[in-house]
């Protein structure tokens, strides 16, 4: 299926030894370049090649200071300007056994940036040696592993086994509708408000901002009246609440789906955000998960789209409040649910690390530069699958049809489709992150348009079975006569070659 | 210098934040419905839902909506819409028999845009436009292209706030051979802040909307002023739907009514994000012959309008007052005829118009239209908008329009020939009707020959022309009062009112059924069938001339019917063969 089965992903790494970190010996063999190369197969076709260019150099006298600062994360701040600004590229600092930089029990720092610290390990023998094992293991935390490419993969490259965590991400494309959608199904009993834009402007436009380069985001709100969920929330009396179970929740979405509406005037996946506000008949309403228990932040995700949340009013006694009750919604508890689920679609999940790493927390942007390094690797190789997938298919139809028309246009398109897709592998395997996710969105927009060319649409070409039936009152009485004689001529074979036997 | 200037924005931002959070609503909804029986005894109901934005919808980054529906909202600013019209009807409002409309819509589909002067090329953006709301509304405006869309330079004009009446930025099409249905109903009560679930529009149900003489549902989008001194501007849309039903066939000859007669439910509640809900009776003949009608439960006011050019006077319900459920929890009005009415004197409309057709064969034809002015002494001019498909070819040399004998010259004619595939005719005229005459106007036409893959999937049934479209201001016969415009039920708001003493009206016609000659569309295959046989039997004959070997037959005994035909040749006296 795949044009290009052999993806080569080189990732340049640095690693920077502080003063002391190394042994005399080895300190005077710096700075040297050592490539080490990891070979996966995910199907007889398809292979990922993982090429680490890792270079071993000392500390320069500026990054030396940094790292004397006080705590790991001024320093993390003060070493950003010396890196170079380079999308992929990775710096590991190396600082000695008795540095006071990371606190205790800590071995790794992973920043916000693309780099992180670590501890030079105790242990006899050849250090280079002793580090490289964690020095591999920092570098797939901060840029792939063969799961998160295999997960990439998984809609493109059919594939033997498939984990249910493969199919939460989105797929790649080259803008998103995000909706927010507040569903009030009693607008009799509570007047909900939310304070959509601002929630919006400060929580989740940084974190679009950042993954911009990604893709094309528009947000948008609405506000749902009557909009009930598909199944009736059964009632708990030890608690005397309503319990929506984990089993029913497939069932929730298919009716909201049909108020919501999709975009009008984009072709964009939309991935939607609803918060709902239960019926005052069915407050207060909680998740459960499989085991029983109230799930804690009362929301839940279908993977490819979106997320729920359910939000509890409290209800003064009855008789007090006059109906409608206003609310205002709390727009940092939702905002928070909101975003995780964001960061899930997205593939932006947290990778399981030893306990001795500490992660420095994405800060207001949501998103650190090696998490925007992560999306960008899994999505350049996803990009290449796509634009192979949908050229291969267009391939196919216009073996189908032999006297389709390929317009000039959408053959340069097809062109550029390939080149692009070609420069996308070459700068993967040189290790050029950036230009590599660009040509390879390029490829995508170019063989999209292609395959979507309304020229193409094989409705318009007459098929070939459909010709042979108009002629059909041609040649089958032009048939018969031909085939009587044959059948003449056979049987006067027949006798003649009877009657000599009779003979003899 | 940077920081003064991070500093000031700063400032606006402290200053801009809090005014969007706090304050009033920045959206309302109103709901009314009018009842309003009809002179020929029928019975016309009207919904209007008003539902009202203060924002500006082309500013960029305005995407959170509340009750202004998300999808015509993103359309909106997506491609710079200042206008929009759109109607879907089934069935032809009778002028003559049920009065002026309200506001009456052409049979079929069609929708009037009006864009903002910054769209570059208005045909791509009408082309995507007709198509999305094709999507929204599961109508087929997709088949909206040149072939039926003009651009009038008269006829429509903004309805709503505008300073711009350059009309290449208006586009006109209607569609009159769509038929509506319930799968275009739904997606219509979609947009309600409600939906079908409370308030007015529970009423919507489409099996008895659709068993009615009359449907026509409308959506209509205008920027409007925000307040009296007119410098900010609000977005409003009016979702508009009229029934007629027929109150003889539903109430077994009698011509009482009831909500729950006509459409099975009766209210319970309003909607509750409607800061005004009202139903209106029109009960102006009750007051005229005195005490003919009464209507139950008995309303809580009475209302006084003057509606095109005639007094009226409603019964108004207001759902959002507490006392009208307190006697019983639904609200079912109810009207009942006290003496039974034979002969209801039919007040002819001032204004009212038919079309036809004429001639015969299939090549050349007629196109009549008759324009009756019934006002007594008022003479008013009336503007005509004709769109013909090209492929009946005008002629326009033949143009007459005569009123009581003689010619009557047009004041302003603008004419658009038609291009063959690519645009129809446009045909403009402003005509001045005298007082209580009837003009006529006649045009001819040829029809054109059509390439056989241009027919319709039912040829045979014919080709529609779309209805003409009067518009005019009316002189009124009462004096009117100018009087707060958005306190009268529905529509009195809708268009502009120049003065007291005449109103707006905007008629069509029906649409016309022109047959066209059309071919034997099984031709083709019949003379494949027919040249196919001719060759097989020539290349059979040919064949066996070629393949077989002749040679002279020995005189035999004969057989069976050689024998037989011996004896009876000897019965008759002739020589054996």
């Amino acid at each position: 299926m795949l044009l290009f089965a052999q993806f080569q992903l080189t990732v340049p790494v640095s690693v920077v030894f502080a003063k002391g970190a190394l042994p005399g010996a080895q300190w005077r063999r710096l700075p040297f370049t050592d490539t080490q190369e990891e070979e996966s197969l995910l199907n007889p076709k398809t292979s990922v090649t993982a090429r680490y260019e890792t270079t071993y150099r000392s500390a320069t006298a500026t990054e030396q200071a940094a790292l004397a600062m006080a705590t790991v994360q001024e320093a993390d701040a003060e070493l950003l300007p010396l890196q170079e600004d380079s999308v992929g590229a990775l710096t590991v600092y190396v600082i000695p056994e008795t540095s006071l930089l990371l606190p205790q029990g800590i071995g790794v720092y992973v920043g916000k940036h693309r780099s992180a610290v670590m501890r030079r390990t105790q242990g006899p023998g050849d250090v280079l040696a002793a580090i490289s094992d964690r020095v591999r293991q920092i570098v797939q935390a901060m840029s792939f592993t063969t799961d998160s490419i295999t997960t990439a993969l998984s809609d493109r490259v059919p594939m033997d086994q498939l984990g249910t965590d493969t199919r939460r991400p989105f797929k790649s494309s080259l803008g998103y509708e995000i909706t927010f959608s507040l569903l009030n199904p009693d607008p009799k009993s509570h007047d909900v408000h939310w304070d959509i834009e601002a929630a919006v402007n400060s929580y989740v436009q940084p974190f679009l901002d950042k993954l911009g380069s990604v893709a094309n985001f528009s947000v948008d709100s609405q506000i749902l009246y009557y909009a009930v969920l598909g199944v009736s929330p059964r009632f708990d009396k030890a608690s005397s609440s309503f319990i929506l179970s984990a089993l029913s929740l497939p069932h929730v979405i298919n009716p909201v789906e049909a108020r919501l509406g999709s975009s009008a005037t984009s072709l964009y996946p939309v991935l939607n955000f609803l918060l709902y506000v239960p019926e005052r008949v069915h407050s207060p309403l909680y998740i459960q998960d499989k085991d029983g228990a109230a799930v804690g932040t009362n929301a839940f995700h279908s993977p490819r789209w979106g997320g729920i949340m359910v939000y509890n009013i409290d209800h003064p006694a009855p008789d007090k409040a006059p109906l409608p009750l206003r609310v205002d919604v709390d727009m940092v508890r939702v905002m928070e649910v909101f975003l995780a689920q964001l960061r899930l679609l997205f593939g932006i999940s947290q990778v399981p690390l030893p306990e001795e790493f500490l992660l420095e927390s994405p800060g207001n942007k949501g998103l650190t530069d090696w998490e925007l390094d992560r999306l960008l690797w899994t999505r350049t190789v996803e990009n290449i699958a796509t634009v192979s997938t949908t050229l291969t298919s267009l391939a196919q139809l216009l073996d189908k049809i032999g006297n389709i028309v390929i317009k000039d246009d959408v053959a340069s398109e097809v062109y550029h489709a390939v080149a692009s897709a070609q420069t996308a592998m070459l700068e993967l395997a040189s290790g050029r992150l950036g230009s590599a996710f660009q040509a390879s969105k390029e490829a995508v927009t170019s063989s999209e348009r292609a395959f979507f060319d309304p020229s193409l649409l094989h409705l318009l070409y007459f098929p070939d079975d459909q010709k042979f039936a108009i002629y059909i009152p041609l040649f089958l009485p032009m048939a018969v006569p031909i085939l009587l004689s044959l059948v003449k001529i056979l049987r006067e074979a027949k006798q003649s070659k009877k009657e000599p036997m009779k003979t003899d | 210098m940077a920081g003064a200037v991070a500093a000031v924005l700063g400032l606006l931002l402290l200053l801009g934040s809090p005014g969007a959070s706090t304050g009033p609503p920045r959206d309302s909804l109103r709901e009314e419905l009018l009842l309003s029986p009809l002179p020929s005894g029928d019975l016309a109901a009207t919904f209007q839902f008003r539902a009202r934005w203060d924002s500006e919808l082309h500013r960029e980054g305005v995407s959170h909506y509340r009750l202004f529906p998300k999808a015509l909202g993103q359309l909106i600013s997506k491609y710079l819409v200042r206008e929009l019209h759109l109607s879907l009807t089934q069935g032809f409002w009778r002028t003559r028999t049920w009065g002026q409309p309200y506001l009456q819509a052409p049979a079929g589909a069609e929708l009037w845009v009006w864009f903002q002067d910054s769209v570059t090329d208005v045909d791509k953006a009408w082309k995507e436009l007709s198509n999305i709301l094709s999507g929204i509304f599961c109508a087929s405006l997709n088949f909206i292209d040149s072939t039926n869309t003009v651009t009038p330079t008269a006829s429509f004009k903004p309805l709503g706030l505008a300073n711009v009446t350059d009309h290449h930025l208006l586009r006109y099409a209607v569609l009159p051979r769509e038929v509506v249905c319930t799968e275009n109903l739904t997606p219509w009560k979609k947009l309600l802040p409600c939906g079908s679930k409370a308030g007015l529009a529970v009423l919507l149900k489409a099996e008895r909307l659709f068993h009615s003489s009359y449907h026509s549902q409308a959506v209509h989008i205008r920027p409007i002023c925000r307040d009296a001194s007119c410098l900010s501007v609000s977005w409003e849309l009016r979702q508009t739907l009229t029934v007629v039903f027929d109150t003889f066939s539903i109430g077994q000859g009698k011509r009482d009514w009831s909500l729950f007669k006509m459409f099975s439910r009766t209210i319970t509640e309003a909607c509750p994000l409607a800061s005004e809900s009202k139903i209106y009776v029109d009960i102006s003949s009750k007051t005229q012959e005195n005490e003919l009608l009464e209507v139950t439960p008995l309303p809580l006011s009475v209302h006084e309008a003057s509606v095109q050019g005639d007094r009226r006077t409603y019964a108004v319900y207001d759902l959002l007052s507490p006392s009208l459920f307190n006697v019983s929890r639904s609200l079912n009005v109810q009207l009942k005829w006290k003496r039974p009415q034979d002969s209801l004197d039919l007040s002819t409309p001032v204004l009212h118009a038919q079309r036809y057709v004429s001639g015969y064969g299939l090549q050349t034809g007629e196109i009549s239209t008759l324009i009756y002015n019934t006002h007594p002494y008022r003479a008013f001019p009336v503007i005509l908008l004709e769109t013909v498909p090209w492929y009946l070819r005008l002629y326009v040399h033949t143009l007459v329009i005569t009123t009581k004998g003689k010619e009557n010259k047009p004041s302003y004619i603008h004419y658009q020939p038609a291009q063959d595939r690519r645009r129809p005719h446009l045909l403009e005229m402003l005509i001045q009707l005298p007082a209580n005459s009837v003009t006529k106007i006649t045009i001819q036409f040829e029809r054109a020959l059509l390439k056989w893959t241009e027919y319709t999937p039912d040829p045979n049934h014919g080709f529609y022309v779309s209805p003409s479209v009067l518009s005019a201001l009316v002189p009124s016969v009462i004096a009117m009062k100018a009087e707060d415009a958005e306190q009268s039920p529905l529509f009195t708001s809708l268009f502009p009112s120049s003065d007291g003493s005449s109103y707006f009206v905007r008629l069509y016609t029906e649409p016309l059924l022109v047959n066209l000659p059309t071919p034997d569309f099984s031709m083709p295959y019949n003379v494949i069938c027919l040249t196919c046989t001719v060759v097989a039997v020539c290349y059979g004959s040919f064949y066996n001339l070629l393949t077989r070997t002749f040679h002279v037959e020995e005189p035999s005994r004969g057989g069976l019917a050689k024998r037989l035909a011996n004896i009876i040749r000897k019965v008759r006296g002739v020589p054996p063969l």
